[in-house]
């Protein structure tokens, strides 16, 4: 078990920071499309065995088991109903910035991993659906997958491998909610991007109602290299059951904002000081940190100092891996205007299909305006406390949850901070009146 | 059959059968808004939530999980109270709470609900949402504030009406219904989305602040706007027909029914005879019943088989064509016909005239083939099966000009000789498969040897035949023979022969050759057929009278009496039944029970309700005429096919702007 630091010749992404060419010639010099036949030629299920084995979890933000969802897939498609790989680039979550870079600089390793991971999975064809504000990483992906038709990776018999598979690039429209598994499928089938009732689940009827599996950029992108060095190698990265490497995106009051690839399982201080310089104004100036990208909840910085970043350490803190986009704020934030305006993304982003969301969300955010200006009263803490429960659970999707979270979050750990507010309001306010 | 437990209680429920159809089944009423027995499941309005075993640690929603083997259902639990009272708080945050001045008030899900799982008082502090209201058409009002985005009407509009008219625009808080480009939806079903609305945010415009469901006296009737006989709630308040809503019936119309029968009944007060009138000195001239009954029995008196006859419209009832067909047969007269509008079939045998399919079973068939008829006019909820079976997977042919009947259709022709050169693909498509049907309209059987073609076609085929009627008096008058050799134009050619002409309510065909003869209207409005009368004998209306009714499967229905008629206006049968009396030839019954005894003992099968058994037709014989001519169908208007809905201001107002493109600027509220 290796925990950080991650040495060089161990990097999935070396084009991480476009230092190289994105092209196909750069990426084969990277050593991508490798023999990719041969990486196929262990079958389907034994490709399946080794990203099981290799303990990739989701990198979507779930970080539910990738081998063990591949396995959901019918393993003889019904004629007429053919499997799908759809691969989820709506990268939209506040802080994540991984997929973008992936796309913009190391394309062809998604492809290549579009190439292995639908050919494990049965699929006729895979669709990547790119956020619609990524234009330019549109354009790259686009002539990357040209590149790879052009030099035969992709289509008939791609990669010389005698499969046949097609990929497409898709781009969405800009709405936060078709990142979600259910709606992305809707979209991509020229539907409002609604999610859909869970049961039945995409791998029984998604895309067009045939068996789909929607995977993340990142998840599909590390297979090939798995692949290639090997499952233990994988797995010998970070804690059990957390393995393997991971692109964590630093943004916030850190000296020097980045994205780096680390192992799982990295303390979250040397993170930080490895990395991104050091929390502006030193280690004692760090107030809170979102750990995973907006939806998950805050974590003081007295517990997230020395937690280790991976999905089993940071739900131990009542928060989440989620992206791994880690948003660093230190005393200078106005906490509660900082999940003020995280609530009225959730209220804008909110797709309005079910009512607890579509009408909770603009409450939530209503009530929060409020709290930061200390115009309320103590008890509506425990009001907005009571919706973000009502919220949470009864809603289709997760966007419902992800909405509460940071709120239960706030609440949970700055209660004081936000009563303060009330209670300088109310004195100001008998002072004026004297 | 799973076995299920709900609230600890096991019981075994259908394969396939959702968990809220399971708790109905257990007996547990689960508070919904979007589910709706007869849309997709939509699940969006989350109050059906319940705790199921096995499952997430979180309440579902029962209406889009399905039952499993063992599974533990709980509907009664602090858990699933608390998550139903948060979607219902969450419902009434944005909903403005005016059911004073709301028409739902008093049967609005939303408030019955709010009874059961809403907070005593209110925790929300902020502004709430104002939606600016949509235009929909003549016949749904909007108040879109009040909506709280179920998205049933949406669902119904696509998948009933087969017009996707209606959608929701906009994301999260900011959602709003609305039809496209807001302009009115095109269907004409649209009527139906207010019954479906759960809250008043789709109310009815003609009905709109006209009265509270709890004044109205609520009467099952049948409707008599085509020939479907769909079932009918009539609601009357005091002496008025306030509305008509659908009763459901699973074999008719479901839960629908068209915007026709829904809004007819604002025609209902206007342009109607309520006295009698006669002709003097070439005007009409109001009258007293005694006065009106002496100028005919003038008439009448003393004349013979051949001088007095009888046409039969398109909205009376069996008891007033057997009073009719009885005066007449005192007079020793036969010239009593029914098919005003010219068309010519075989009587000798109900199976020649039924809509022998049936309705409901026209769902399940796999191929259709349309001769002359336009089913979306003409019978709009045997369209709405038919749209049914299209979307199972069926094939419809069609022959007869192009139209949109709301699915797609294999057209073969807008001339009736298609029938006869029916291509390969038309035979390989019927042939091997069983309940096909083949629909004739009343378009086509105006035509000589088109009934007579379109049997052979159905033999030819091996379909089932069947008869689009388009009049709600049609079959109870082919069953009771209120029928002529030569049809119309027999009586037509006598018609300076004839001592006195009866006119039932005949107002859709052309009169003028009776421009010389003594003619009797009786019936309800001042239409077509009064202008040529005589006399004028006011009668009452379907919402009038107690009523037998046939629909075109030869369905045996009773409608009950709402309101009174009108002034004078007596029911049809009373009137004739006091005429015989005036002629000296007088009707042996005097009741309503003795007349349908009378009817019972001639024609068993109208006193019993339902379809009866009839002889299956036979197959046709020998080769079919040839036949030609172009097809022409018979409802040009379908707002205005009757004189109850011509009188109609709703209907007229939608034929205007539905049908013929005008648009209406209304003034801001």
């Amino acid at each position: 078990m290796t925990i950080a630091p991650l040495a060089d010749n161990d990097r999935i992404f070396t084009n991480v920071y476009g230092f190289q060419d994105w092209g196909l010639k750069g990426a084969q010099m990277r050593g991508d499309w490798d023999n990719t036949a041969a990486l196929m030629a262990i079958g389907q299920d034994a490709i399946i065995d080794a990203v099981k084995a290799s303990g990739l979890r989701g990198r979507g933000g779930a970080g539910f088991p990738t081998g063990m969802k591949w396995g959901f897939m019918p393993k003889e498609p019904k004629p007429g109903k053919p499997n799908f790989l759809v691969i989820n680039a709506d990268e939209s979550e506040p802080g994540s910035c991984k997929d973008r870079e992936i796309i913009r600089h190391d394309p062809h390793k998604l492809i290549e991993g579009a190439l292995i991971a639908g050919f494990a999975m049965r699929a006729r064809a895979g669709y990547i659906y790119i956020r619609g504000e990524f234009i330019r990483e549109a354009e790259t992906l686009f002539a990357a997958v040209q590149q790879a038709y052009d030099a035969g990776l992709l289509g008939k018999n791609a990669a010389g491998s005698g499969y046949d598979f097609d990929l497409f690039v898709h781009r969405g429209a800009g709405a936060y909610i078709c990142g979600e598994e259910t709606a992305m499928l809707n979209s991509l089938e020229g539907k409002k991007g609604f999610p859909r009732l869970k049961p039945p689940f995409p791998a029984g009827a998604g895309l067009y109602g045939c068996p789909t599996t929607v995977n993340n950029v990142e998840s599909i992108a590390v297979v090939p290299t798995i692949l290639r060095r090997g499952a233990a190698w994988f797995k010998g990265f970070g804690r059990e059951k957390n393995e393997g490497t991971k692109l964590f995106q630093i943004s916030g009051h850190v000296n020097k904002p980045c994205v780096v690839e680390e192992t799982m399982s990295i303390p979250f201080r040397e993170l930080i000081d490895r990395h991104a310089g050091g929390i502006r104004g030193g280690w004692d100036n760090l107030l809170a940190v979102i750990p995973g990208g907006s939806s998950v909840p805050l974590v003081p910085a007295a517990q997230i100092m020395d937690a280790p970043m991976d999905f089993d350490g940071l739900r131990e803190l009542g928060s989440g891996l989620g992206t791994a986009a880690v948003i660093v704020m230190d005393k200078s934030t106005d906490i509660v205007k900082a999940i003020s305006r995280i609530s009225y993304f959730y209220k804008h982003e909110s797709c309005g299909q079910c009512t607890p969301c579509r009408e909770g969300t603009g409450w939530m955010w209503r009530m929060m305006e409020r709290l930061r200006e200390g115009n309320a009263d103590v008890g509506e803490i425990d009001l907005l406390w009571d919706v973000t429960k009502q919220i949470e659970g009864h809603t289709i999707c997760a966007l419902g949850d992800a909405a509460a979270w940071p709120i239960q979050g706030l609440i949970r750990h700055f209660r004081p901070e936000v009563e303060r507010r009330i209670l300088e309001k109310e004195g100001r306010t008998l002072k004026a009146a004297e | 059959m799973p076995r299920v437990k709900v609230d600890g209680v096991e019981l075994e429920v259908p394969q396939g059968a959702t968990v809220l159809q399971a708790c109905e089944l257990a007996g547990k009423e689960i508070p919904r808004f979007c589910y709706h027995e007869r849309l997709t499941i939509a699940g969006n309005c989350r109050m059906c939530l319940v705790e199921v075993k096995p499952g997430p640690p979180k309440p579902q929603a029962s209406c889009a999980l399905p039952t499993s083997e063992g599974q533990e259902i709980v509907t009664n639990s602090l858990t699933v109270k608390k998550a139903r009272e948060g979607v219902m708080e969450f419902l009434l945050i944005n909903h403005p709470l005016d059911c004073p001045i709301c028409d739902q008030g008093g049967e609005c899900d939303l408030q019955d609900q709010a009874m059961a799982y809403g907070r005593g008082h209110n925790r929300f502090h902020e502004n709430k949402r104002a939606v600016t209201d949509k235009y929909m058409g003549p016949v749904v009002k909007t108040i879109m504030t009040r909506c709280i985005h179920c998205t049933r009407c949406v669902r119904f509009a696509e998948e009933v009406a087969g017009a996707e008219e209606i959608g929701a625009i906009n994301r999260g808080e900011n959602m709003e219904v609305t039809s496209y480009l807001e302009g009115a939806v095109t269907s004409e079903l649209s009527g139906n989305v207010v019954d479906l609305c759960p809250v008043g945010a789709l109310v009815s415009k003609p009905y709109s602040f006209e009265a509270r469901p709890w004044e109205l006296r609520k009467i099952p009737g049948i409707d008599i706007m085509d020939a479907v006989g769909s079932n009918i709630r009539i609601d009357a308040r005091q002496r008025e027909v306030m509305r008509v809503l659908p009763r459901i019936n699973e074999d008719l119309n479901e839960e629908w029914i068209h915007d026709k029968t829904r809004h007819a009944v604002d025609g209902l007060l206007r342009r109607r005879l309520d006295r009698p009138w006669v002709r003097r000195d070439g005007k009409l001239q109001p009258a007293i019943w005694g006065e009106a009954f002496e100028a005919i029995a003038e008439r009448v008196r003393g004349a013979g088989g051949d001088e007095v006859a009888a046409i039969a419209g398109d909205l009376c009832d069996v008891e007033s064509m057997y009073a009719t067909k009885a005066l007449l047969g005192r007079f020793g007269s036969k010239l009593h016909e029914c098919r005003q509008d010219g068309a010519k079939f075989d009587v000798s045998a109900p199976a020649a005239y039924r809509f022998n399919s049936t309705i409901a079973e026209l769902e399940i068939a796999p191929v259709i083939l349309l001769v002359g008829a336009n089913p979306r006019w003409e019978a709009p909820l045997v369209n709405t099966r038919i749209r049914k079976a299209v979307k199972a997977g069926a094939r419809v042919f069609h022959i007869g000009p192009e139209i949109d009947l709301t699915y797609p259709v294999t057209h073969l022709g807008g001339d009736l000789s298609a029938l006869g050169t029916l291509s390969q693909e038309v035979r390989d498509a019927f042939t091997g498969r069983e309940n096909t049907a083949l629909i004739v309209g009343m378009g086509a059987l105006v035509h000589d040897g088109a009934y007579e073609a379109a049997r052979t076609a159905a033999t030819v085929l091996g379909a089932t035949f069947n008869l689009l009627h388009t009049a709600a008096a049609r079959m109870g008058a082919l069953d009771l023979g209120f029928v002529t050799d030569g049809g119309v134009d027999a009586i037509r050619a006598r018609a300076g022969a004839l001592r006195a002409l009866f006119l039932l309510g005949v107002d859709e065909t052309d009169l003028s050759a009776f421009a010389d003869t003594f003619t009797v209207y009786i019936g309800t409005h001042g239409d077509q057929g009064a202008k040529v009368a005589d006399v004028i004998l006011p009668a009452a209306a379907y919402t009038e009278k107690h009523g037998t009714y046939v629909n075109l499967e030869g369905r045996v229905q009773i409608s009950e009496q709402a309101v009174d008629p009108p002034g004078e206006a007596r029911e049809d049968w009373t009137i004739i039944r006091a005429l015989s009396d005036v002629l000296g030839r007088t009707l042996p019954f005097d009741t309503l029970s003795q007349i349908r005894a009378a009817i019972a003992a001639e024609r068993p099968h109208l006193a019993v309700t339902g379809i009866s058994a009839v002889e299956p037709l036979a197959a046709a014989k020998g080769p079919a005429p040839s036949v030609q001519g172009a097809i022409a169908y018979p409802v040009q208007d379908f707002y205005l096919t009757n004189p109850i809905a011509r009188a109609s201001p709703t209907l007229q107002r939608c034929s205007e702007e539905i049908l013929h493109g005008q648009t209406f600027q209304e003034a801001a509220e």
